[in-house]
């Protein structure tokens, strides 16, 4: 891959004392390339307008705009048509569309759905909301501190979805997907995946996943915030009811009553996010230049990296996958006599902005018996040599803050 | 080991006063800090109307863990009504280290689980 480092302006800053600031935080939110911030600009100071109904040529091209996003999303996962496209706030919203318009008006007592014990709290969250509404049993798979989950004894009968995260944005672990999605099929039950981990780091192709709903988040993949996806198939947007109601989503309006658009217009009510749009499909574009499968591959060797420098210091122990194979370069650890928050506090004295809690992912904290953990997480601009000088300062760390 | 957060947080960290429990306390809480799940629980004896003695427990982060160190620390022959209006500033400032906003909560704890503590005391 070549070297993306001057692309991403943030990239560029040094901490007080004159040291490269070094970003391992790009699980929370990724930093954006030059393209992405310049897209969304030129769109507001040359296209800027409301979408659709209008007739005059700023309408026309803010709608292109969107709809280009929409088909540029559609190549990044490999889905059929752009129409399969939704756009949301986010993959918070993204599920809950899918929660609360899809599974509970059709969820009956008795009914089942499946979800894993490493599932980030936005994954969680709706299921137990629409568990409680619709007298649905929430049944959770167990995960092992490597990360390994066992979703198929769980899916029977009376199982109608199953919700997995594609990656966790804990341990790093790439779930079996093909695996669990080919057993929910085979038992009726549609699959959600959350894509949140995933989307920046692995090509996503919908049709080989096997899935029927699939979320992520602009802002973890280069892109802006407030502008999630969600991926449906046909049949399963069309059973879906909108969350929202309002202007943009309608074919004919009485006082009384309404009719709607198809999908994916029926489920985006009201102004549509769309410069953010813009800004995702440059992401998306400086992405497809790279290649997925470059990207891909050096956050693979990152991965091995900083599993092997990072499980050579003295007190840390590594979560998740021992391996880069079924992992990305996203890592949980503890250093042994410290809390997490005083083990990031001093990094970030050192110019390393790292994450430490739980993550959003509290069953799995409980699970592994932690309060929390550190986590370094990468993206396509993070180097080799970053991961040393994290490892450089643990290694200071134990000095400072453990027991 | 004081460069982080300074000499008084890294020695009442090495060093906690009154950390253990009572085997029948008079008053007692426990709180968490939603931002990390950290939990401090303490435990008061009381006598006529003040606190004699108290003790803290739980697993946190050095500031929390100072934190209620120092606190408690504070608290022996002190009126209930004077020690449910300690201020946290007052705390804050003992621990003689600047805190970034997120870590206010850490600092926090403590003091917050002693008032519970004396909302249920018995007068």
């Amino acid at each position: 891959m070549r070297d993306v480092r001057g692309d991403f302006p943030l990239l560029s800053r040094r901490t007080e004392d004159g040291r490269p600031l070094i970003y391992l935080d790009s699980a929370a939110t990724s930093q954006k390339p030059r393209v992405v911030l310049e897209a969304m600009q030129r769109f507001y100071e040359w296209s800027n307008a409301n979408v659709r109904r209008g007739v005059h040529r700023l309408a026309e091209e803010a709608t292109a705009a969107l709809e280009d996003a929409r088909e540029a999303v559609r190549r990044f996962v490999h889905a059929r048509a752009s129409e399969e496209i939704v756009f949301t706030r986010g993959t918070t919203e993204s599920i809950n569309l899918v929660a609360h318009g899809w599974a509970a008006p059709r969820l009956r007592p008795g009914d089942e759905i499946v979800v894993t014990e490493l599932e980030h709290h936005s994954n969680l969250l709706p299921w137990q909301r629409v568990a409680s509404k619709t007298g649905a049993t929430l049944r959770i798979a167990p995960v092992s501190r490597r990360g390994e989950v066992d979703v198929e004894p769980l899916i029977g009968a009376r199982t109608r979805l199953v919700a997995v995260s594609h990656v966790s944005n804990v341990l790093g672990a790439v779930l079996p997907l093909v695996r669990i999605a080919a057993c929910a099929r085979a038992h009726g039950a549609a699959v959600l995946v959350d894509a949140a981990q995933s989307a920046p780091h692995l090509p996503l192709d919908v049709g080989a996943l096997g899935c029927d709903f699939l979320a992520f988040s602009g802002h973890k993949a280069l892109g802006p915030t407030g502008i999630g996806i969600l991926w449906g198939k046909p049949e399963r947007l069309a059973e879906t009811e909108p969350l929202l109601t309002g202007g943009g989503m309608v074919r004919e309006v009485f006082a009384d009553r309404a009719t709607y658009l198809e999908p994916p217009w029926k489920l985006e009510a009201g102004t549509p996010p769309i410069a953010e749009a813009v800004g995702l499909r440059a992401a998306i574009e400086y992405l497809e230049a790279i290649g997925m499968d470059a990207v891909r591959a050096h956050d693979r060797r990152l991965a091995a990296h900083a599993l092997s420098r990072l499980s050579a210091v003295r007190g840390v122990e590594v979560y998740g996958p021992p391996g880069a194979e079924s992992r990305i370069a996203l890592t949980s650890f503890s250093l042994r006599g410290a809390h997490p928050h005083d083990v990031a506090a001093f990094l970030d004295g050192q110019g390393i902005c790292v994450r430490a809690g739980h993550h959003c992912a509290q069953p799995l904290a409980r699970k592994l018996g932690i309060a929390g953990t550190v986590r370094a997480s990468a993206c396509l601009y993070t180097t080799a040599e970053e991961f040393d000088v994290l490892a450089e300062a643990l290694d200071r760390a134990r000095g400072e803050v453990a027991r | 080991m004081s460069s982080l957060y300074g000499a008084v947080v890294a020695e009442h960290f090495r060093s906690p006063r009154n950390r253990g429990s009572f085997p029948a306390p008079d008053a007692a809480s426990e709180g968490t800090n939603p931002l990390c799940g950290d939990r401090i629980r303490i435990e008061l004896r009381i006598d006529k109307g003040r606190i004699a003695a108290a003790r803290f427990r739980g697993e946190a982060c050095m500031v929390a863990i100072a934190a209620a160190s120092l606190l408690t620390g504070m608290l022996e022959g002190l009126p209930l009504a004077e020690a449910a209006s300690l201020p946290d500033e007052r705390l804050i400032a003992a621990l003689e280290t600047p805190l970034r906003p997120s870590r206010i909560g850490c600092a926090a704890l403590a003091i917050q689980v002693l008032r519970a503590a004396l909302a249920e005391a018995p007068r």
